[in-house]
């Protein structure tokens, strides 16, 4: 077999997987950590693509497909909640913005 | 040892090194705009791997959708808010993040040994060429996942409406 195992790619995806999460985990900016989970959203799609191409199956693309619609959505939606939140602090620290917390 | 070396896998290699190294340009970059930028590299490197894997039509998606449109929707809004740097003393600051970071690298480890135990010597199977193609996903697409396809134009619906109503300081 020459073909790349199946063991590569997953192993790929899960690199870039720790990676996001840890950019999601240390980074501050509300900006950069939605970054980081487009990049966590695109281990996801290199593990359905990778798994779809084991089984020779077309039914993981469309999975991805709609990953990457998701992902639009959310990155619309998360950008205009990032604006919004700039324009009320002058801010976009996630630690900053936790007026729902509870005290204490 | 000839196998191990042949251009598919050279290919891969090609991709997935500087993939990697793009995707740890995002979480060490001190600037938004650089990170923005590593990640638009990340996210063609990826579309190669996507090809690798004979996912045609998602490639091509990824370039379009995510290269262009939601990475320039980034770009404008890292320029509209116009911000500084990060400062490191304030970036680092909580114990629970150091937690978070070693929880997350262990779970990651833990990933990584099972892919590499369980998953060893898993052969792909043999596809024709027309897989990947937007035929044969579009066939896929509008027979079988028809009703999520369906649900997907209205959650885009839903997140334009959304989005504007949320960024609008005054409708």
């Amino acid at each position: 077999m020459s073909t790349v195992p199946l063991q590569w790619y997953l192993l790929l995806a899960a690199i870039l997987f720790g990676i996001g999460l840890v950019g999601v985990l240390i980074k501050r900016n509300a900006l950069v950590v939605m970054m980081c989970v487009e990049l966590m959203l695109n281990a996801a799609n290199l593990t359905f693509l990778a798994f779809s191409r084991q089984q020779g199956n077309v039914g993981g693309h469309a999975i991805a497909f709609f990953v990457i619609a998701v992902a639009a959505a959310e990155a619309a939606v998360g950008l205009a909640i990032v604006i919004a939140i700039y324009r009320t602090r002058g801010s976009v620290n996630v630690d900053e913005a936790r007026e729902l917390r509870e005290e204490g | 040892m000839t196998d191990l070396f042949t251009a598919e896998k050279i290919a891969f290699f090609v991709f997935a090194v500087p993939l990697v190294a793009s995707a740890i340009g995002v979480v060490v970059a001190r600037s938004p705009m650089y990170a923005a930028m590593s990640l638009v590299a990340a996210f063609f490197f990826m579309a190669g791997v996507y090809v690798l894997l004979s996912a045609h039509l998602i490639a091509v998606l990824q370039i379009l959708v995510y290269a262009g449109a939601v990475m320039v929707l980034f770009l404008f809004v890292i320029m509209l808010l116009s911000l500084g740097d990060e400062r490191p003393e304030l970036e680092r600051l909580k114990q629970m993040q150091w937690l978070g970071f070693v929880l997350g690298g262990g779970g990651l480890m833990a990933l990584l040994a099972w892919i590499s135990r369980e998953v060893a010597g898993a052969q792909m199977a043999t596809v024709g060429p027309d897989f990947g193609t937007v035929k044969a996903v579009g066939r896929v697409l509008f027979t079988q996942y028809l009703l999520p396809f369906e649900a997907t134009s209205l959650l885009l619906t839903v997140a334009i409406v959304g989005a504007v109503v949320v960024a609008k300081e005054r409708i």
